[in-house]
């Protein structure tokens, strides 16, 4: 079984190599003269204003939270689906009741009013 | 029929031949045939991606009765080759405030990413690189570092459209992750597997195609698809009317290249999970597996591509309330009815 996941690490090798190639050879090939005018933010054309490592949506925060909830629930659904018809009622049953305590997660999220984009 | 696994076998046995009488070690073997292989999946990925960013503006051109490339070669396709050239000889510029490791690292990580999932795509019969047990887990598993990617690109340019645009991006794709992968599970409990190869082979005839028995999670999984890979409807990351490109608007040269390479290799990769998974695979009559899964894929793709023109984008707000309030449910709703009647 290890060896299955050989070709996943020469993949992985792989593409960084080629990548890194590349950029090497566009490295040879491109012209490079660069100047301060050249190497400042684009900002449709003016003078940027301040850095743009600033304090950012407090929405992005909450969707990220309720991501990783519910996607870590559904990796516990995967052996439950791979299994499911050798398992029988009782499974679905039970899974019926996690997936109970999913949903109501979704709908304690909504009612609070954490799914809503504008404040 | 010509079936293209025949001729990689020839191959195989014919180098093993070689390899044998000049007396090469065994895993030296193994280790050159392992590296020609992935070799072979680089020129296939390249080399389709290459066609998708012609066939992308030939059927734009179409759909709004023009014509598209047409001067430079037959029907312009000799547009790549010439596009791959001026973007090798493009100036490549850092910013001068950019964080400079992360934004060289974010070009790297995003085309390894999509290249790693190549591994268990079934293209035909036996031309699979390798068939994980974990098949279908994998590739979503691995198809996420592009998240990752993007928002390294974003924060790294010190640039506040590709910050809101990788942030918005990043926003999209895992909001639409979660209902993809409770569509895939519908699949999973019908075929008992997450191996690629016995979710294809449990799918021989028409009538028994997965989409025939999940329609709804067919449908999810395409629309959910399209917003992972950031395309029309769901292409508020990148915007060109208000964030003029979001997270890649500092990339040049070679850099901004594999990020707009990597976004039509995930489009093959989605549409080719989709044939996979819904559509049979390559599975169908008379022609080699081969063309069939690339005629299904090419027609999903064509799918995607109608899209954009179809569609208006939709809003940042609407976007958000649209996975989560609708098609977060339906997905749920899916699965019990799959497990209800499995």
């Amino acid at each position: 079984m290890p060896q299955d996941y050989a070709f996943t690490g020469l993949f992985l090798i792989v593409g960084v190599v080629f990548v890194v190639f590349v950029f090497f050879l566009a490295k040879l090939a491109r012209p490079k003269n660069p100047n301060p005018e050249k190497l400042r933010n684009y900002e449709c054309g003016e003078v940027p204003f301040g850095s743009a490592w600033v304090q950012y949506n407090v929405r992005y925060y909450i969707y990220a939270l309720i991501f990783v909830i519910f996607d870590v629930e559904v990796v516990f659904l995967f052996p439950w689906a791979v299994v499911y018809k050798s398992l029988g009622f009782f499974a679905f049953v039970e899974m019926m009741i996690f997936l109970a305590v999913l949903i109501f997660g979704l709908v304690y999220v909504w009612t609070k009013g954490a799914l809503k984009w504008v404040r | 029929m010509f079936e293209l696994e025949r001729l990689f076998k020839a191959v195989y046995i014919w180098l093993e031949g070689i390899s044998n009488s000049l007396g090469i070690p065994h895993f030296w073997f193994d280790l050159f045939t392992m590296l020609l292989i992935a070799v072979i999946v680089l020129a296939v990925m390249s080399v389709g991606a290459m066609f998708l960013v012609w066939w992308e503006r030939k059927i734009s051109a179409h759909f709004q009765q023009r014509f598209g490339p047409m001067r430079t070669g037959w029907h312009g396709w000799l547009q790549l080759p010439i596009d791959g050239i001026k973007l090798i000889t493009k100036e490549d510029t850092t910013p001068a405030l950019a964080d400079k490791l992360p934004f060289l690292i974010a070009p790297i990580v995003i085309f390894v990413a999509s290249f790693l999932a190549f591994v268990c795509l079934p293209f035909g019969r036996g031309l699979i690189v390798r068939d994980l047990n974990i098949g279908i887990l994998y590739i979503l598993a691995v198809t996420t570092f592009t998240v990752i990617s993007i928002l390294m690109a974003g924060w790294a340019s010190n640039n506040k459209y590709s910050l809101l645009g990788g942030f918005r991006s990043a926003a999209q794709i895992i909001s639409y992750e979660v209902p993809l992968t409770l569509s895939v599970l519908g699949v999973v409990i019908l075929t008992q597997s997450l191996s690629m190869v016995k979710i294809v082979s449990s799918q021989q005839h028409i009538w028994n195609w997965n989409i025939w028995k999940q329609p709804l999670g067919f449908l999810i999984y395409l629309t959910a698809a399209v917003a992972e890979v950031n395309r029309t409807p769901f292409d508020i990351p990148e915007a060109e009317q208000e964030l003029v490109a979001g997270y890649n608007i500092e990339y040049s040269g070679m850099k901004w290249a594999m990020f707009f390479f990597a976004e039509y290799t995930n489009l093959i990769l989605v549409c080719g999970v989709a044939t996979t998974l819904f559509l049979g695979g390559w599975n169908g009559p008379l022609l080699p597996s081969w063309i069939w899964f690339l005629g299904k894929t090419l027609f999903l793709i064509w799918v995607v591509m109608w899209f954009r023109w179809t569609f208006p984008r939709v809003r940042v707000d609407q976007l958000m309330g649209f996975g989560w309030k609708f098609l977060l449910p339906l997905a749920f709703l899916n699965l019990i009815l799959t497990g209800l009647f499995a």
